[in-house]
Formats: structure tokens, sequence, C-alpha cells
């Protein structure tokens, strides 16, 4: 069977690890702690893709009806 | 005074709130004393010592003190008591965990059934959890689910025993019935460690504790008893439960004691077992009810917590409420949308405080002069002691004299004093909004038609609350967050929610469609209204020389300069290419700087939830020009349909007799063409559509026969009423009813569907006795030929009040849906917020969007999403269009 990407997948929006550096700009500009992020679980099938580790913060870019684009940054978790 | 036994009032902080069981020792810690006798009154009606009603326990009566604290009625709070139970009993509330313990935890030994590894891990999980703010929940499931497993105890070998849980509280390893005695042994042994592995802190909840041993007796003060009229005395419900509790303590006591027969003693404990499952939930399943002696199940604690009447929902959440008022509401076009019409016995009896300074000591002084009964006066004033002084005429003059600066008068409710005005079932903010009242005579509250849209509410007897504002605070925010022209626009779909209805529509659309001649006379008449200064030039003479003006140009009057504004009116006939302004049926509406140019004003331009020009007028000219508008254009349309007239009645459904034979012909047609339907059905010569089995396709070819047969009726119909009968104006203008209703009051009401199906059920393979067995004709399941004007046959009148009936039945059950669904929904998003950078959070700080609605745009300041507004901003700057 021929293993494909989840991210090719048109139903699945773009994700991707955050460098620690772009994380800061981010958390500084809400004012929040990681925690208070949404969460993601490293068992996630598009975690597990991308090889995610518990404290990685994951940046997805979905798909908007009203903004065309939304970031959205989500918490590794166990 | 009683100032100082009184606990100073000092604001504090809750810094932790714990949750845990209660043990028995505490129990008998915060107890005043025993309770040993069931009885509660001596012969002279004094509480009897060590009874329910033991002075200990607090006092309800005036006149007596309390034994423990010393205070009065009213004062003391109450205290508990306890009773000493003869032999442990389960507590109705912990079955649930009860079962899941029982089954985790070895039965000779009461270790959990996991081995230390595993509890090691699970231990772990729990502290993460709690870390990370999550609920324990489901890492305790696996726990139980995990020990549950085990068949032998990893500890001391023995052979679990499989337990079966029996309702209400029963326990049964291996047929043999668990005393509650048993179980508590087996849970006093486990371990401090194996407690905490289940996620219980053995400090302030040991599972033994779930099992009563010692019950703890509410106060009086929570279960106060009344004196009735005759001077008998009536108890509480909980009283009369725990004076079952004591007897059959009691009684089960003094057979122990005698050495009474295993068998009496096993029923005894049940009983006692049934009472205390009672007292403390009088609804659970598989046990009858306690009843009072006249039927009636006893309220019991769980009673008095739960439920849409209950303490949280009840008494803690919603509360009735000082300064409101309530009475039926009915029209009054010639208020402001931003006022409320309140009678002025309502005005009279509401108050408003207002503190009394050196600049309005004149102005109070006249409010207390009046006094009471005229309006409008002062009904208290409060000293600088604050203490509340009733204005009558006996202490006027009094009170007058020593009114000074510092002291606070409640003067009553007078024009232009801001209230809110609120309509149930409060769905969206809109169902509150704040309202400036004028006082008039009658008994109702008076409310301009254009603000039914959001209240929901219509005149056949709806009643609807007023709350005045007591604070300077509440009546700023109010103004300026709550006031109805704040609220024009719904933020549920960016337009506006407030507009015309019925009349406004038809009064406007007769007023400015084709040409008018209106008189200098009646163009006076119909502005004098609003606050018009100057007549436009006169759009021609007549052939006397008088001057004449068209409906267009009177409605241009109410129109802010400025406006510019083009859109298809409702009456558009949606022609496949647009000719816009040139439209010649005047269907295209076309206003350039406060001019109505074109087209005729109805649904679309100022109708609630479409009004496109209403919508623009707020939105470039704010909500004070929205709601000059809405009031303008009310009174300009009440008055335009008093100028011409509209009225409906029978004699209007009436159509020519040519009609009527064109309707009958393409009724028969549609039935011939089901019967060769039949006939090709039942020759097998009908193709099947795809994926539908033959009868279905059919059904669906009859249904879609009849539906086209019955339209076609209506649009003869409609032809033939012609487009000045007044039904006509109110369904193309969008007022009031549609083209469907028309057709089925005159020319055909069609078919009538239960489930979206033509009607099928009654006798063996026929609807009514009347029919053949197996006839698919028309006629046969529900086809109404009949129009309402001309009369339902008996079969039809039967078959529409099957469909009818189907109608009312949805209705009630989405409504009631939906209640709940809206509540579940609120429940669980009321603590969201907008924060200032446009993120929404809930309490904690977690984000749950990180720009609302991804956009971060509100949508009543946006024009639906559309770029149309820069579109026409360029324009309006260059001159130029933008493609």
């Amino acid at each position: 069977m021929s293993k494909f990407s989840l991210l090719d997948h048109e139903l699945i929006p773009h994700h991707e690890i955050m460098d620690e550096d772009d994380l800061k700009t981010v958390l500084t500009h809400y004012n929040v702690e990681r925690e208070q992020l949404p969460k993601i679980k490293v068992t996630d099938p598009i975690a597990l893709e991308l090889g995610a580790e518990p404290g990685n913060v994951v940046k997805v870019i979905r798909k908007s009806q009203t903004a065309g684009e939304a970031l959205y940054y989500r918490y590794v978790i166990e | 005074m009683q100032m100082d036994n009184m606990v100073p009032s000092i604001p504090k902080r809750i810094g932790a709130i714990k949750f845990g069981l209660i043990s028995p020792r505490e129990v008998r810690k915060m107890s005043v004393t025993s309770i040993i006798t069931a009885d509660t009154y001596d012969d002279d009606g004094y509480p009897i010592d060590m009874g329910l009603m033991d002075l200990r326990l607090g006092v309800i009566d005036p006149g007596l003190k309390c034994k423990s604290c010393g205070s009065r009625a009213g004062e003391c709070p109450g205290h508990f008591g306890h009773i000493e139970l003869v032999a442990p009993v389960i507590h109705v509330g912990f079955n649930k965990i009860l079962r899941k313990i029982l089954r985790s935890v070895c039965c000779k030994c009461s270790s959990l059934l996991l081995e230390e590894g595993k509890k090691r891990d699970f231990l772990e999980q729990l502290s993460r959890q709690k870390d990370m703010g999550h609920l324990p929940d489901d890492v305790i499931n696996n726990v139980f689910k995990e020990a549950r497993k085990s068949k032998t105890c990893p500890y001391c070998n023995e052979e679990q025993l499989d337990i079966k849980f029996e309702k209400p509280s029963e326990y049964i390893e291996n047929g043999h019935k668990l005393t509650p005695t048993e179980i508590r042994d087996r849970f006093e042994n486990i371990s401090d460690d194996d407690i905490r592995v289940m996620g219980m802190n053995p400090d302030t909840a040991r599972p033994e504790w779930m099992i009563l041993t010692v019950l703890p007796v509410p106060p009086v003060t929570v279960r106060p008893s009344i004196t009735l009229e005759s001077g008998q005395r009536s108890e509480d419900d909980l009283t009369h439960k725990l004076v079952d509790i004591i007897r059959i303590n009691q009684r089960f006591q003094e057979n122990r004691d005698a050495g009474a027969p295993q068998l009496i003693i096993e029923d005894l404990w049940e009983l006692l077992q049934y009472h205390l499952t009672t007292y403390f939930d009088n609804e659970v399943s598989g046990v009858p009810p306690a009843r009072h002696r006249s039927g009636r199940p006893l309220k019991t604690l769980t009673q008095r917590l739960k439920g849409k009447e209950g303490r949280f929902r009840g008494s803690l959440s919603g509360k009735r409420v000082n300064f409101s008022a309530r009475t039926v509401v009915s029209p009054d076009p010639n208020l402001s949308i931003n006022e409320v019409g309140v009678p002025i016995s309502i005005a009279q009896h509401m108050t408003i405080p207002v503190r009394v300074i050196s600049k309005n000591l004149d102005l109070m002084r006249e409010y207390v002069r009046r006094g009471r009964e005229v309006h409008p006066g002062a009904n208290y004033v409060i000293r600088d002691d604050e203490r509340r002084i009733k204005v009558t005429d006996i202490n006027k003059e009094e009170l007058l004299e020593k009114l000074e600066p510092g002291w606070t008068i409640e003067r009553q409710l007078q024009d232009g004093d801001i209230v809110l005005f609120n309509r149930q079932p409060s769905l969206h903010k809109m169902s509150i909004m704040a309202h400036r009242i004028k006082v008039l005579p009658n008994k109702t509250f008076k409310l301009n038609p254009a603000v039914c849209p959001p209240y929901n509410a219509d005149f056949d007897g709806d009643e609807m609350n007023m709350h005045v504002l007591q604070t300077e605070e509440s009546r700023a925010e109010a103004s300026i967050l709550m006031q109805v022209q704040e609220n024009i626009l719904s933020p549920r779909f960016g337009g506006p929610i407030i507009g015309g209805i019925h009349d406004h529509i038809s009064g406007l659309f007769l007023l400015t469609r084709t040409q008018n001649f209106i008189s200098k006379n009646d163009a006076l008449e119909l502005l004098r209204k609003s606050e018009l200064r100057e007549l436009p030039e006169p759009r021609g003479h007549l052939e006397d020389g008088e001057p004449y003006w068209d409906g267009k140009q009177i409605f241009s009057q109410i129109l802010p300069k400025g406006l510019y504004v083009e859109f298809p009116a409702q009456v558009c006939f949606k022609c496949d290419t647009c000719k816009k302004g040139d439209c010649e049926y005047d269907a295209y509406v076309v206003i350039e700087d406060g001019e109505l140019i074109k087209g005729t004003i109805d649904e679309q331009a100022i109708g609630a939830f479409k009004g496109r020009v209403l919508d623009k007028v707020v939105k470039e000219f704010g909500t004070t020009a929205g709601a000059q508008f809405v009031d303008d254009f009310t009174r300009l349309a009440i008055r335009g349909v008093m100028h011409t007239g509209l009225s409906f009645g029978i004699s209007d459904e009436d159509i020519p007799l040519e009609a009527k034979e064109g309707i009958a012909i393409r009724l028969q047609d549609a039935e011939n063409e089901v019967s060769e339907l039949v006939q090709a059905y039942e020759n097998k010569e009908l193709e099947a559509l795809p994926g539908r089995t033959l009868a279905e396709t059919i059904e669906m070819r009859i249904m879609q026969t009849l539906g086209k047969a019955r339209d076609d009726t209506g649009g003869m119909a409609d032809q033939s009423l012609g487009l000045e009968n007044s039904a006509v104006i109110m369904a193309r203008s969008g007022a009031r009813g549609s083209i469907l209703n028309l057709t089925q009051m005159a020319a055909c009401v069609g078919q009538q569907a239960v489930r979206g199906e033509r009607i099928r059920r009654g006798y063996a393979d026929r609807t009514l006795p009347h029919f053949d067995k197996g006839d698919l004709g028309a006629d046969a399941h529900g086809f109404v030929k009949a129009s309402y004007k001309s009369g339902l046959n008996p079969t039809e009148y039967f078959f529409h009040a099957i469909g009818g009936r189907e109608g009312l039945v949805d209705t009630a059950v989405r409504t009631s849906q939906s209640g709940y669904l809206q509540r579940r929904l609120v429940n669980a998003l009321q603590d969201l917020e907008v924060q200032y950078d446009g993120s929404v959070r809930e309490t904690r700080g977690v984000i749950v969007q990180f720009k609302y609605g991804e956009d971060g745009i509100d949508s009543t300041k946006s024009d639906y999403s559309k770029p149309e507004a820069i579109h026409r901003v360029v324009r309006s700057v260059t001159g130029k269009e933008v493609v």
C-alpha cells in the first residue's frame, strides 16, 4: 500500500512545527504562556507525521470563509 | 442598637474551595446535640429537648432565643444536630462510585487490584492532568477499568468474585448480599496510597464515609414549620422524613437489643435504608417515592436543589426582582422606536433615586410637595442616616422642612427616563433593550411596531417586562450600549433587525408606486409629523393650475441628503436581463443624493431583516439618523396607508367565472395526467427514476404533477385578481401573506402531506371508505381541489385536518427541542469573551480563537462582507466606477 502525506489532503490544513523565535513573538503578541494556547495531542495523526514532541507548538494555517487564511497555534501535549 | 452584634461587612476574597466527603467525626463535631426522640413539640407547643425542633438547632418562632448562640429568630443561622444510626446505611448518591470501588478492591485484603508499577503509572498520569488543569475523570475511569480486570488479588492471591449491583442499593457477591457493614469494613482497610490512585484524597474523602453511620440533622431554619390559620402546625417535608428515620432507628435498636430473629433485623435494616434513600432523593428509580398523608410525594433534599424551580436554577441563577413592571403591550406608531409608553399608574409606582444637592434642592422639594398622588412626585425620601421614609400627606410638610443636601429622594418616573424593556423568551441580546419612557394614559405598555421583530412581539395579548435602572452608571451604560437605536443592526447577519412591518410596507408601497397625484393639502398632511419646513418643487400642475406632488417626492423628504443606493425591489420579476433603472415594472430602486428617483419602496427597502435603505442610512449616517428615519417612515407609512386605504374581505378572493372555469379545467387536466400515470404504473410501463422503486417513482411523479397544477391555478387566480387587489398588494410588497396563501384562498388548496408524502394512513389499502381499495388517484390521497373560499368537501376537509395536525405537532416539538439546544449552547459559550486584542478567550485566559470570527470583523459594521462600500467611497470621491 502506498503511503501518502496527510498534509496533501485537501481537508487537512497546513501544519508546521514552530521554531522558538517565532513562537516567542506569538506568545508576546498575545501575552500568553504556552499552556494557554489550544492543545493538540502528540498522538494526533498530523502531530505524529510532523514528529512533534510535547512542548512544541504547531502552527496551523487554515482556510477561512471569512478571512481567506487564518492562523492557529496549538500546543503539543501528551 | 442592633449594630453591636452584627458581623461587619468586610469584603472577603475566596482563596479556594475544597470539596470532600463529610466524616462521621466531623458530623459529630459540628453537631450541637444528638437527636433521639421523634416528637417535635410537647403539649404546650414548646420544642422538646433532643427532639427535631430542639432549641439548640436554632429558632424560627419569634420570641424564643437560640440555646446555642443566644440570638433571636432571624439572626440565628441555625446549627446542625445528628442522629446516631444503629447500623450503617448506604448513601444513595454514592452508589455509582461505591460500585466501582467495590469491584476494584480485594474482597479479603482490601488492596487495589493493580500491580505496584501500574499504580505508580496512574498516579503520575493524575498529577499530570492536574498540572494541565484537565479533569482527572478519564484517568480514574481507566484505573477502575484496569483493576476490575484482575481475577485474583496480586497481593494475597485471593480469587475475586463478581459483584452484582441491584437497584436501588444492593450488592450481591456470589449470591450473598453484602451488608453495608461488610462493605464499610472492606473500605476501612483500603490504604491511603490506594485511595490516591482512585483519585481521592484520603484526608478529605475516605470511601467508607460514603456509608453513613451518623446522619447530620439540618438546622430548623432549613426546614421551618408553618403555623396554619387554625393554629395547627404544619411541618416541613424534611422534618417528616427525619421523624420516619428516627422512628425506624429506634425500632431497629429495640429489636436488636431484644435479640429479635435475623429476618426481622434485616427487614428493619432495609426499611432504614429506604427512609434514608428517600430522605436524600425521593426520585430514585426503583424506589417508590415517600408520600405525604395526602398522597403528594415529599420534596426532599435532591428535589430542593434539582431542576428549573430548584435552588440553583430557581433561587440562585434566577430570582424575582424589584423595580420591575409587567403588562400587556400595544402598538403606537407615533412613538419613536427609542421610546416606550408607560401607563401612568406604573410610572407613579416605580421610582428612581436622586441625591439631593444644593443645586437641585428646589426641584426635589417640588417632588416631595407633590407627594405620591400628583405625578411626577416622590414616593420615599431617604435621610442621610439611610432611613427610608414614605411620603404621606401627613408627614409631607415636615419632610419638606427637613429636606437638605445629602438626602436622597425616590422620585416617580417621568418622560425621558431610561428603562430596560424585555420580552421572554430572551433568546438574543435584542430581547432586552433600553427605551426612554413616555408616560401615557391607559394601562398597557406602548411601543412602535417597528421594534416588534427583535422582541418577536405581537399585540394578541403579549406581555412585556420593564426594569427601572437605579444608578447613574447603569443608565449611562444602557443608553450607550442597549438603546434601541444602537441595536437596529443585528450582529447575526449585519443587517437591520428593526424595520417596517405590515402597514409600514404596504403604506409606503402604495405611496411610492407609479404616479400619484398628491395635492398640497395631502402632501402636508402626509408629512406633518416629520420635522419638515418646506415642500419641494411640485412635480407638475393639474389642468386647473393646482400644483401636485408624487409619492416618490414625499418619501424622499425623509431620506437623508447624500444617500445613494440602488437595488432591485421585492416586486422584482427577476427578468433574465435586468434593465436596472429602466425597469418597466418600477421594480428597481434608485436613490441619488437622498432623492428617490426610480422604483417602489417595499420590504426590500425598509422591511425588518431586509431593508436595504434602512441598512445604508444606519451604516452611513449613524444610529441617530437611522432611528430618525425609522420614526419618520413609520409615521409617513401609517398616513400613507390611510390616504389610499387598504382593506381585505371575503369578496377580495372572488375571481371571475372564466378564471374559475380555467382553474377547473387545469385541475381536471392534472387529474387526467395522474390517472394516466397510474395507468402506466399498473401496466408496468412506467420507468423508475434512478435510485427509486416503482412505487416511489409514481408517488413522486404524482406529487410533482399535482404541485405544478396547484401553482398554475395560483398563477391564474393571481392574474385575474389583478395588481390592485389588496391581498396581491400585500403579498407582492412583502407586507403580509404570500402568493401561496392567495392561491389557497382563491384557487386551490392543493396536496395535503404527512411527512412529505401523500396521505396513506387510514383503512386497509385505502384512506377512507369513500374510495376504492388500492385507488392511487389524486382525491383518494389528500389532494384538495377546492379553495378555502369555495369550501372543502367532507373528504377534503378530513385530509386537511390531518395535514394541519402534523403542522401543530411539529411546531410544538420543535420549540421544546430548540429551547433545550439553546440552553446547552448558552451554558457552553457564556464565559467566552472577545478581548481587546481581538482574540476570543475563556475565563482562564486560554485562547479559543486567535481572531474573532477569524477576520476580527464586527458584522454590524461591515457591508455584508462585500467591497461595495469601498466602491462607493471611491466613486463619490473620484466620480469614477471601480471594477
